[in-house]
């Protein structure tokens, strides 16, 4: 039988996948990409709290969620593309702008 | 009445606040004149305060409490009774007439509105020491006339050696007052009060040993302000500051503050006659040891500075011996001719472009008339000749050591009455008489202005006269004071006064003698006790070498070992640690991205541990 | 029984996805990968009686998302091999497997209570959609609101971002007319 544990040890895999891609990659897009990944994972981990608990909630915090990763991956898409016509360049070692 | 008592205190303080608006600013005769009259109006107040206590009695006043701290109560109070009014008359007296001198001597100085700032406030301190009526009152007052001291001593402070000299009064001065501390915590500890009236009422059953150290300590710090031996190097060496300055304070004033304290705690020293004689001894040492070394100094105002040292141990040998009345006498007489002598010898300064060797004067009788003749009417009542004011108090002291049975004593003031009279003389002769050793320097002296002589009229005409007023002022003072019996006989009296006058004078004839024809020849100068007289029996080398020095060598050990390497070393030490861990982790901002989410990942694994291994119980 | 085996199949296939993603040296295949993914993702939706969101997820993740990647991808060369130069490689590892161990730690031990009130429970006899939009429009309007103004500055943002012809005032009308 499938219990919440289940679901929520499965978040918690694709979560830390999440994680080592976030600070492996070091292309700027394949970063992006691993935002998803975490995003994802914590969608999936509100709707089984949601459906074992009989509470809508956690389905509308997962829309929302959704709704922000779309427009964030609007705006961050642009602004990747014009750092790229800018620098020529989208590998992180090359932006040490914030240099401290 | 009460109005008088706050119009004498505060008209010095609003004179001085009133001055020291002005500090910074260019000579505005301003100030000189305001804080002469406010002087004045003070010295007028404190006549009618003398009238109204001879009449009615002592005035008791409480102005406010300043601290009430559990069992600790202290307030502001002040009393006028016989003995204060007389110092407060004393002191008004002579701050006037040296404030209007002053006016006159300070007229070409940068610092003119500064020195009368200082000098007001030295009053103002001295007043509250006189007119307290709790030890504490008194501490307050003889700090702050310490603290003015020092800022008049070293008026001229761009001078070394008068910064030197205010800093030695003001050590010295702070040492004995260890001594005075101790002796009113020890007050403290037994009446559980610093008021007079409580301790003087209880003295009699307190310890007897406690009553003893209590004495011995509250002399001690006498001791410094008077400048006894071993604490009396600084009084010569402040004459570096004005010579109004030395009037005030150094004759009249703060130096009489130790013979006050002695006066005001008689009832306490009449119990202890053992400490008492110890001070008698003391004061008759310094009373020859001083006269001693003023029979060859050189200086002008040096001389007079060992005088004033020597006469002080007259007081205390009168006061040591249990005739209070009669040190309050010596006191009084004192201070009019004392600072008679320095205001005349500061003309002769001012005449001479500031010249204090005695050596290159001479003859200026001609030039300042009236100085020379106060100058000598001062010095004959110094020497204690008949009818002037000196001959009346030194007799009294004269007499007072022989009716004790200490004739030791006796014979040491007596030695030291004809030696003063010969050093007075001796100042006289070489100053204004005899070869005009000045016109080969080039020096050309003119009296001062006539303000400042009129001024000087009323000390000169107190020093002829003041001695009349003996049998008053013993009547006077002896209502508060012990009454002092002399169990002589006539003839005995007689004798002791035709000896000491002879004494005097013919000291004052030696000089005139000697000093007339050229003085001593310059062999002297080679002679051992030349030598160990001009250099103050080396005294001040010897505090130099064996206190000084170490002390130096100690404070300066603190500074590099302890302070620097300790206590720096260990403040700068956490500043640098700072700094340091700051400049090493300045390299987490790599301005990398994925460093930085490297770092971020780190966060949330340290967070994560703490959940699980050190979540509060569930 | 069903369910069962659909998790596992679901899982397994997600977590290889995702795996891809993270891993590979090409552009392409990480990215279609994650579009792969997301598809199996909504799965899971429809397994925990979600479809509205399952639907959402395919609709707004697969379809807008992963083609907004794929026009992104147009700019860069993708028959490159990605370079990568990984520094610290122990230390990234071992950081994952941690914070993985850590948060299977927490929620393998039983530290979810069974006394939890459901503040909006389904509605028995309507299905998700209805319930869902019930809930939306009436408890969360504001927020609802708020997503949609952010949506709509998102899209103003991307437009002002890229083009770059704004200063241009149509004084083309000519050509119009």
């Amino acid at each position: 039988m499938l219990t919440l544990t289940h679901y929520l040890i499965l978040s918690a895999i694709l979560f830390s996948i999440g994680i080592l891609g976030v600070i492996r990659r070091k292309n700027l897009l394949m970063l992006f990409f691993s935002t998803e990944i975490l995003l994802n994972a914590v969608n999936i981990g509100f709707v089984a709290v949601s459906k074992f608990y009989g509470d809508l909630s956690g389905q509308i915090f997962s829309f929302f969620i959704i709704a922000v990763a779309a427009s964030e991956v609007a705006v961050g898409l642009g602004l990747l593309v014009l750092w790229y016509k800018r620098s020529g360049s989208i590998d992180l070692d090359s932006i040490m702008m914030m240099k401290g | 009445m009460e109005k008088y008592l706050y119009i004498a205190l505060f008209a010095p303080l609003i004179g001085s606040l009133f001055a020291s608006l002005f500090t910074a600013k260019k000579k505005n005769i301003i100030t000189g004149i305001v804080t002469s009259l406010l002087l004045a109006v003070s010295f007028v107040s404190s006549f009618m305060l003398l009238l109204e206590v001879h009449e009615n009695g002592a005035l008791h006043v409480k102005m406010m409490d300043w601290i009430v701290a559990g069992n600790l109560q202290l307030p502001f109070g002040f009393v006028v009774d016989n003995v204060s009014v007389i110092m407060m008359v004393t002191v008004t007296l002579v701050s006037t007439v040296v404030h209007v001198y002053s006016i006159g001597y300070m007229a070409h100085d940068e610092g003119f509105n500064r020195f009368f700032a200082w000098l007001s406030a030295f009053v103002f301190s001295m007043l509250i020491l006189v007119m307290s009526d709790n030890f504490v009152g008194l501490f307050i007052g003889w700090e702050g006339v310490g603290l003015c001291s020092w800022g008049l001593i070293g008026f001229w402070y761009k001078k070394h050696s008068a910064s030197w000299a205010a800093n030695e009064a003001f050590i010295m001065n702070r040492v004995a007052d260890l001594g005075m501390l101790m002796g009113l915590f020890l007050i403290y500890w037994q009446f559980g009060t610093f008021s007079y009236d409580y301790v003087f009422s209880h003295i009699a059953q307190a310890n007897p040993v406690i009553v003893t150290t209590i004495g011995a300590f509250l002399f001690i710090g006498a001791m410094g302000k008077s400048a006894q031996f071993p604490f009396h190097t600084w009084l010569a060496d402040a004459m570096e500051g004005p010579t109004p300055v030395s009037a005030l304070i150094h004759a009249a004033t703060m130096v009489t503050a130790g013979v006050y304290l002695v006066i005001r705690a008689s009832e306490l020293y009449s119990l202890i006659p053992n400490i008492g004689y110890i001070i008698a001894s003391l004061g008759a040492f310094v009373a020859v040891f001083a006269a001693s070394m003023a029979l060859v100094n050189r200086d002008l105002k040096r001389i007079i500075a060992y005088s004033t040292l020597s006469q002080l141990g007259y007081m205390f040998v009168a006061a040591g011996l249990g005739a209070y009345w009669i040190a309050l006498f010596h006191l009084m007489t004192h201070a009019f001719f004392k600072s008679l002598l320095f205001l005349g010898a500061g003309n002769v300064m001012h005449a001479m472009d500031d010249e204090l060797d005695i050596k290159k004067m001479g003859g200026l009788y001609d030039s300042m008339k009236v100085t020379a003749i106060l100058m000598s009417v001062a010095s004959v009542a110094l020497c204690g000749i008949y009818p002037f004011a000196g001959f009346f108090s030194k007799d009294m002291i004269l007499a007072a050591a022989f009716n004790e049975g200490a004739y030791f004593l006796w014979f040491a003031l007596f030695i030291g009455a004809g030696m003063t009279a010969f050093y007075s003389f001796r100042l006289v002769m070489l100053v204004f008489f005899g070869e005009k050793v000045h016109k080969k320097l080039g020096f050309h002296p003119h009296e001062t202005y006539p303000f400042v002589l009129w001024a000087l009229l009323p000390l000169g005409i107190l020093s002829i006269v003041a001695g009349f007023f003996e049998h008053s002022f013993e009547e006077f003072t002896t209502e508060l004071l012990s009454k002092y019996e002399l169990h002589l006989s006539h003839s005995v009296e007689m004798m002791l006064i035709l000896a000491t006058s002879s004494i005097a004078i013919g000291g004052v004839l030696f000089a005139i003698y000697k000093y007339r024809n050229g003085g001593f020849s310059k062999e002297i100068e080679k002679s051992g006790v030349y030598k160990l007289l001009i250099n103050q029996y080396y005294i001040p080398d010897f505090y130099k070498k064996a206190v000084l020095e170490p002390y130096y060598a100690l404070s300066k050990f603190a500074w590099k070992q302890i302070d620097v390497k300790v206590i720096d070393f260990s403040v700068d030490l956490i500043a640098k640690v700072l700094y340091s861990s700051g400049e090493k982790s300045r390299k987490m901002q790599s301005g990398n991205l994925s460093d930085m989410l490297k770092w971020m990942v780190v966060g949330i694994v340290v967070l994560l541990a703490l959940a699980i291994f050190y979540r509060p119980v569930m | 029984m069903f369910e069962v085996i659909a998790f596992y199949m679901f899982s397994a296939l997600v977590i290889g996805m995702f795996g891809i993603v993270v891993m590979s040296k090409n552009a392409l295949y990480a990215m279609s990968a994650l579009a792969g993914g997301m598809i199996f993702i909504s799965g899971f939706f429809f397994l925990l009686d979600a479809e509205f969101l399952g639907v959402v997820q395919i609709v707004v993740y697969t379809g807008a998302v992963m083609a907004l990647y794929a026009f992104g991808m147009m700019f860069f060369d993708t028959t490159r091999d990605v370079k990568e130069d990984i520094r610290y490689e122990k230390i990234v590892y071992t950081l994952s497997f941690l914070s993985a161990i850590f948060i299977l730690f927490i929620f393998l031990a039983p530290i979810y209570s069974t006394k939890v009130q459901a503040i909006y429970p389904s509605i028995e006899g309507l299905g998700n959609i209805q319930t869902l939009g019930l809930i939306l429009f009436t408890k969360y309007l504001v927020q609802f609101e708020l997503a949609a103004i952010m949506l709509l500055v998102a899209m103003i943002a991307g437009i002002v971002l890229v083009s770059k012809k704004m200063e241009l005032k149509p004084d083309d009308e000519k050509e119009i007319l």
